[in-house]
């Protein structure tokens, strides 16, 4: 929870986004404070992946307030926001595949200094160094979450917008992965993880951030996960 | 061997040297082609209008302020590439996203303005441009007579294809290209000013066109029309080759013209049909290009 003492990093007020004609986020707001891990859960098609790309102004059209370190961001181009320290991790993974691994790695600019080395990134994902020549496609599911987490970490940005790392893969990357949003919480990342893995959410998040049919309908603190479980159950359908 | 089916060495070197002449026009030209394609989605039919201007900046150059060759080489392309940044800026990225067609009619429409406009001044009878004083004259090699500036020509087109190969296979600028080709949206997420980098590209592109005008000023007449002519064989070039790999481009581009000058040899009557010809065959058998993907 914000704890009153600082700012939140994030405040999004009242956010409503567009695809083309069709109306997806209705009046959308939350906020984040530093080093907080909040997620979005919520059905398939609550509106979660489009938050993100709406936060990242990656959306034609979008509306009401997004206040990113007290910068408002709404009607920002997507480059800018990505300056101001956001780095995004987007559902499909979003490795291109005609570069290679190293390629991928080094497309995003950094944006701010003390971001994570190459040899610290391998250090984490050891697969990745093997592969390093490879083309970004020739790596399997797990791989490509892991050189899109690393590709981000590589810029310095210390707020993370991750969309499903987990989806998909085994249980022993999964938990790898864990490890990693782990250890970014520790050194005071905050993160937006959408999950459709509620084990995986509880184990690593703050708050759950609840969205139906393009709004927020609940924020459960994670620490009353096993109270509200019942409510959680009604939203998400498990 | 040669002289058993009647046909001397050194007119069919010779011929062949003309081809890889033809041939590096045709490279120079697709490359940019593919290179504006992969990233605008445009197939721009100004392309042989920005080459015709990049002749006519040389020519001009040197006629009204005595600017030689050499700096007109390095001029020519750094003016219509501003010209065609303009012309992205101002015109193309309006119609961002519209479907392949508009940008075709747009930089069709444009290059007939061009044309007509330059025709308006300067007639279409051609205007001379000469041979450097650096390059006139040749050598003659025994097997066949080698003209310095032809020489140049085929040399310097081949060192700057494949310097743009270079820049888009193994730099950092080549890779975000590629990527912003793939995925724009993503990659403008990640901080990278891609319209920026399109207006570049599009520049870049119509920089190498430019270029190849000015190459090609010595060799061929100067005339409003030049570019519009070249353009229609380098669009077969391009169907050949596919759209997908520059190196392709580049291959396509020199096997054709010496495929030219070989029928220019064996049967005259066929050497300006045989590029359509094998284009039609590989429409058939291959839709996508001998180096294209399938998509
Ligand atoms: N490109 C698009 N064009 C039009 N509508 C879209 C597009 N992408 C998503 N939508 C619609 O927007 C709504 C929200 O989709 P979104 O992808 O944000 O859901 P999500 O919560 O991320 O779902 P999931 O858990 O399946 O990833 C859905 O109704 C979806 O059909
Ligand atoms: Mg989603």
């Amino acid at each position: 929870m914000p704890d009153g003492t600082r700012p939140p990093r994030l405040t999004v007020d009242g956010l409503n986004a567009w695809y083309g004609p069709s109306h997806v986020l209705f009046g959308v707001s939350f906020d984040v404070a530093p080093g907080e891990v909040v997620t979005l859960l919520g059905r398939n098609g609550a509106g979660k992946t489009t938050t993100l790309r709406a936060l990242m102004g990656m959306l034609p059209k979008r509306m009401g307030s997004i206040l990113f370190d007290g910068v408002e961001t709404i009607g920002l181009p997507g480059r800018r926001i990505a300056r101001l320290g956001m780095g995004y991790v987007p559902e499909e993974r979003g490795i291109f595949a005609s570069l290679s691994v190293r390629e991928n790695l080094f497309l995003p600019p950094e944006i701010a200094p003390g971001g994570a080395s190459e040899e610290e990134i391998y250090g984490l994902f050891p697969n990745l160094r093997e592969r390093r020549f490879s083309r970004g496609t020739q790596l399997s599911g797990g791989e490509q979450q892991m050189l899109a987490i690393g590709r981000i970490m590589r810029t310095g940005a210390r707020f993370l917008l991750l969309d499903e790392p987990t989806e998909g893969l085994a249980p022993v990357i999964v938990e790898q992965i864990g490890r990693t949003i782990a250890a970014l919480k520790a050194q005071g990342f905050t993160v937006i993880l959408v999950e459709q893995n509620f084990r995986f959410a509880a184990a690593v998040a703050d708050r759950h951030v609840v969205m139906e049919t393009g709004r927020v309908v609940d924020t459960i603190p994670n620490d009353q996960i096993g109270a509200s479980m019942g409510r959680l159950r009604g939203y998400l359908g498990i | 061997m040669f002289e058993l089916i009647g046909i001397p060495p050194q007119a069919l070197l010779g011929q062949l040297f003309l081809g890889l002449i033809n041939g590096s026009f045709y490279a120079t030209l697709s490359l940019g082609l593919a290179v504006i394609f992969g990233l605008l989605h445009i197939i721009n039919f100004a392309h042989g209008a920005f080459y015709m201007l990049g002749a006519f900046a040389a020519w001009f150059g040197l006629t009204h302020f005595g600017i030689g060759y050499w700096s007109a080489l390095v001029l020519a392309p750094l003016i219509v590439g501003a010209a065609g940044i303009a012309v992205e800026r101002l015109l193309i990225a309006r119609i961002s996203g519209l479907n392949v067609l508009y940008g075709l009619l747009l930089t069709f429409g444009l290059a007939l303005v061009v044309q007509g406009l330059v025709r308006n001044f300067y007639g279409s009878s051609g205007l001379r441009y000469p041979v450097p004083a650096d390059l006139a004259g040749g050598k003659n090699l025994g097997f066949m007579f080698l003209p310095w500036y032809r020489g140049w020509v085929l040399a310097i087109s081949v060192v700057v294809c494949l310097t743009t190969w270079f820049v888009i296979e193994r730099t950092r600028i080549g890779s975000t290209l590629r990527a912003a080709q793939e995925n724009p949206g993503l990659v403008e997420a990640f901080g990278i000013n891609v319209p920026r980098l399109v207006s570049l590209t599009y520049g870049v592109g119509v920089a190498l066109a430019a270029f190849a005008g000015v190459l090609a000023a010595p060799i061929y007449s100067v005339q409003p029309e030049m570019g519009a002519d070249l353009l229609i064989v380098v669009f077969a070039v391009v169907v050949i080759g596919g759209m997908g790999s520059i190196l392709g481009s580049i291959l396509t581009g020199l096997g054709l013209g010496l495929i030219e000058g070989l029928t220019k040899v064996f049967y005259p009557e066929a050497s300006n049909v045989v590029i359509f010809v094998i284009m039609v065959v590989v429409l058939m058998i291959k839709p996508e290009g001998l180096f294209g993907s399938a998509q």
